[in-house]
């Protein structure tokens, strides 16, 4: 019976579960921006359709879902900063750990930021 | 006999142990630097392109056609928006690409999945240039103006 290999610097670590947490986040951003395109893409069939859509996104589930959308977006990005140092900084490889600490941290102050700002203005009613 | 062994990053390797042979070329080290480049550059673009559109003024209840017009009226918005669309497709593809080839196992799958992939890619790429590109702030239809449009007081 195979057993869980003992002292991998990698395996169930910051290093695999960041990389995990990149693939899933990059995946979402992509489909997002593939309907991103069209549904902006409705300014060229009329005025009336574009807003018609836009405002279809105007209601509390949606501020949810882009809130979301955000969090994967910040996710992503500072990660794939990280990953950058990783791969271009001297000393990328022996701070990962720190470093992806660094940026869940980030996440978690911009988040609580953009939430804060998003969410009172989208449920705020007008 | 000796064999002689260069020393390491002489680039003096034989051409059986080059990674780079072959007719693929550098495409796979250049789709690696091409992915750290340009989202260095999707970071300023994206985090730009959410503060104008969600956090600042009225946030999401200023978005409708005038606000894209407003926007693409300059051409700098316009810039802006070309280079975060090719830039994020190509950066995404590649991503995608990269998950394909990990996890479709039979070659007709992944050569399937990538063909639907860079359709999608190649539609939504033209499709975007063109809306940027071709924009209209008043549209006119059967010489009417449409209702909502931006059009300059007559």
């Amino acid at each position: 019976m195979p057993t869980k290999p003992a002292g991998t610097l990698y395996r169930g670590r910051e290093g695999m579960w960041s990389w995990v947490g990149h693939r899933i986040t990059g995946v979402v951003i992509f489909f997002f921006l593939l309907v991103h395109v069209l549904d902006t893409s409705l300014v060229r069939v009329s005025p009336e359709a574009y807003t018609a859509v836009i405002g279809t996104y105007k209601n509390p589930l949606m501020a949810l879902g882009e809130t979301g959308l955000v969090a994967a977006i910040v996710f992503h990005a500072f990660n794939g900063l990280r990953i950058i140092a990783v791969d271009f900084w001297k000393k990328g490889a022996k701070y990962q750990r720190q470093m992806l600490w660094t940026v869940l941290g980030l996440w978690v102050v911009v988040m609580v930021g953009f939430s804060i700002r998003h969410l009172s203005l989208a449920l705020g009613g007008h | 006999m000796t064999a002689t062994i260069q020393s390491p990053r002489s680039g003096k390797i034989q051409p059986k142990y080059r990674r780079t042979g072959g007719s693929r070329g550098n495409f796979e080290m250049l789709a690696w630097l091409f992915m750290r480049l340009s989202g260095v550059v999707l970071v300023v673009l994206i985090f730009g392109h959410l503060t104008v559109n969600l956090l600042v003024g009225e946030g999401i209840h200023a978005i409708n056609f005038g606000f894209v017009a407003g926007k693409w009226a300059d051409p700098f918005w316009q810039f802006w928006d070309l280079a975060m669309l090719w830039l994020a497709m190509l950066h995404g593809t590649n991503g995608v690409r990269t998950i394909i080839n990990d996890y479709a196992e039979k070659d007709a799958t992944r050569l399937w999945l990538k063909i639907v992939l860079y359709a999608a890619t190649t539609v939504i790429i033209v499709l975007g240039t063109l809306v940027i590109f071709t924009f209209n702030p008043c549209p006119v239809a059967n010489g009417v103006q449409l209702p909502g449009g931006f059009c300059p007081a007559p």
